[in-house]
């Protein structure tokens, strides 16, 4: 992955507003800039404005003009969305789960994904036609049976009811696939073969290092995805019992026009987000790049 | 004898480790994905209440039945509605975005990141912050309106306005997003073609319209079909948008299609009826996915 740095322009003579005629040969104009910084504005807005109340007694937050800036309260608001216990219940159990199903994914989806890209078997193009199928499937259709099922293996409520289903996900095979394609060398493969390993080994030894950074970008995505998801979980768990984002949305509705608390709820929620962003962003933006079925 | 015995189990190994591999998913999936697919057919014609001891094979009544539910069909046109409103405004303004950062920028990276930052936030979070951006009394929104004598607006108690809310919601987190598909896909598009266009006088609008959005055409449709098919299954916004409530608002203004099946499975406990819908719903999510794909099509030969 080059990262090609732009050309620095020293001492721009006078900026004539730059025709915008094949932008491969301009810089490009003051307008995409501009845009580029009311994008900044936007994306960020909304977390600064939510840190502005989270930090506000809700009084301040119930006034108008609303508060602009960040006040002096959001370690109180933190410690109240904790107060309940909830919270701190919530943090673990979507750890818990976020964890355990990334590490299946990336696991299961290394296996397949190696399967598909470098070994030769019987089925091999319809059975991957399938599990790009099932990345089609819109998941909400089967709620119902599901929970039927884990009625039936007395899981609702508990955290295996939530993390079950997801411990596969035709998005990683798919993924690792294409990865492995063309990270693995077959003739590499042919010669630890040739070398007397077998297929185990094969994975082992070679495939697992190779596979390394499309796993970590595999890893956090599922991550993300995992601690973000509301809708199982808030079917499946108990609400004393909940992930972040269901806790959250009992928060945000058990004491509706407490936007303090709210916001210091959601606050506490999308930290591990921030942190992961920050540290992970590029690999982030290379996994979606990479991660599209491109024509 | 060694010999043999080990190639016997080499050619097992080579025959059996590919299917060994690629089983667990095949195994997680059909137990987890595709059979509770099937049997939401199989409970969909039962009177099937969770509670209840035994069920009643209905035949297709639940579906009857739904053919002619006023909320059912109200919830269809919200979903279709909030689909159109998220959806126009979220790849017309990806395609924009794609193409700025496509340019070649200062420190890309920072733009690429500050373009995704939304969209690592959960819905929850996004939905609580919007839901008092859009306040009626202290919102952010009916304030900056107020200083233009623009007046408030009670956003969640119309049918527009609630659903212009919730679609800014989806377009916040989305654009972004499918800005980077979009970026990918420009990224890959053949250099020469440019300046060649170029050469022959093509501003940089026309080759965008001419070359760019042609050339990335089937990222389009993919994207098109996956927001479609993620679009037919809001539910977090409405659901907290209302402040918790199942029913999407007073008079139903914004319930959508899942905030519909919520209520009827994990409300009403009616699953043989909320099965009826899901499939009901899993064929509009078909329909919606189909039209866009071949009105699509349509376009690529004119």
């Amino acid at each position: 992955m080059a990262v090609v740095s732009p050309p620095r322009r020293t001492a721009t003579p006078a900026r004539r507003p730059s025709r915008r005629r094949g932008f491969l040969r301009h810089q490009p104009s003051r307008l995409t800039y501009l845009s580029l910084l009311a994008l900044v504005f936007f994306s960020a807005f909304p977390f600064y404005y939510s840190i502005v109340v989270a930090s506000h007694d809700n009084s301040v937050v119930a006034q108008m003009p609303p508060p602009l800036f960040p006040g002096g309260n959001l370690f109180d608001n933190i410690e109240r969305a904790f107060g309940t216990g909830l919270m701190t219940r919530a943090l673990v159990n979507s750890f818990l789960v976020s964890g355990t199903i990334t590490i299946s994914v990336v696991f299961f989806s290394t296996l397949a994904g190696f399967a598909f890209a470098k070994l030769r078997f019987r089925g091999r193009n319809v059975l991957l036609l399938i599990i790009i199928g099932t990345m089609m499937v819109p998941t909400q259709i089967a709620i119902i049976p599901l929970y039927l099922l884990m009625a039936k293996f007395q899981l609702v409520g508990t955290l295996p009811a939530v993390i079950v289903p997801s411990m596969v996900s035709g998005f990683g095979v798919f993924f690792m696939t294409q990865y492995l394609r063309t990270a693995v060398p077959t003739t590499l493969i042919e010669a630890a073969r040739a070398d007397g390993c077998t297929t185990a080994g094969v994975l082992w030894y070679v495939v697992r290092p190779a596979a390394r950074p499309a796993a970590a970008v595999l890893a956090t995505l599922t991550f993300m995805n995992s601690w973000n998801d509301f809708f199982w979980p808030l079917v499946a768990l108990n609400p004393d019992d909940p992930t972040v984002q269901v806790a959250l949305s009992s928060l945000s509705s058990g004491y509706a026009g407490d936007f303090s608390l709210a916001f210091a709820g959601a606050f506490i929620a999308t930290i591990p987000l921030l942190l992961v962003f920050f540290f992970l962003g590029r690999r982030i933006i290379t996994g979606i790049m990479q991660g599209t079925p491109n024509r | 004898m060694a010999r043999r015995r080990r190639s016997r189990y080499h050619r097992l190994d080579v025959k059996a480790s590919p299917y060994l591999y690629v089983l667990p998913f095949f195994l997680l999936f059909g137990v987890f994905g595709a059979f509770p697919l099937i049997y939401t057919a199989w409970v969909s014609f039962f009177d099937w209440d969770f509670l209840a001891e035994t069920h009643q094979w209905i035949g297709l009544d639940n579906y009857w039945r739904l053919f002619s539910d006023y909320t059912f069909w109200n919830a269809v046109l919200n979903t279709a509605q909030i689909l159109v409103l998220s959806m126009v405004p979220q790849l017309l303004l990806a395609l924009l975005l794609a193409y700025a950062l496509n340019q070649r920028l200062r420190s890309p990276r920072f733009w690429q990141m500050s373009a995704l930052l939304p969209n690592i936030t959960s819905v929850v979070a996004v939905t609580i912050i919007f839901g008092q951006l859009f306040g009626r009394d202290y919102g952010m929104i009916n304030w900056f309106l107020g200083l233009f004598e623009l007046g408030k607006i009670d956003w969640q108690a119309g049918q527009a306005s609630s659903q212009i809310a919730i679609a800014t919601m989806i377009v916040w987190r989305w654009t972004g997003y499918t800005a980077l598909i979009y970026l990918a896909a420009m990224q890959a598009v053949p250099k020469d073609l440019y300046a060649a266009a170029s050469l022959d006088g093509a501003t940089s609008f026309q080759q965008f319209r001419m070359i760019t959005v042609p050339a990335i055409r089937p990222t389009i449709v993919f994207t098109v079909i996956i927001s479609t098919i993620a679009g037919m299954q809001v539910l977090a916004e409405p659901l907290l948008f209302g402040g918790g409530s199942i029913s999407g608002g007073s008079d139903r203004q914004f319930q959508t299609l899942s905030l519909y099946l919520y209520e009827v499975g994990f409300n009403r406990w009616e699953f043989g009826y909320a099965s009826a819908a899901s499939w009901l719903m899993f064929a509009l999510i078909v329909i919606a996915a189909s039209i866009n794909y071949l009105f699509l099509g349509r376009i690529r030969r004119h």
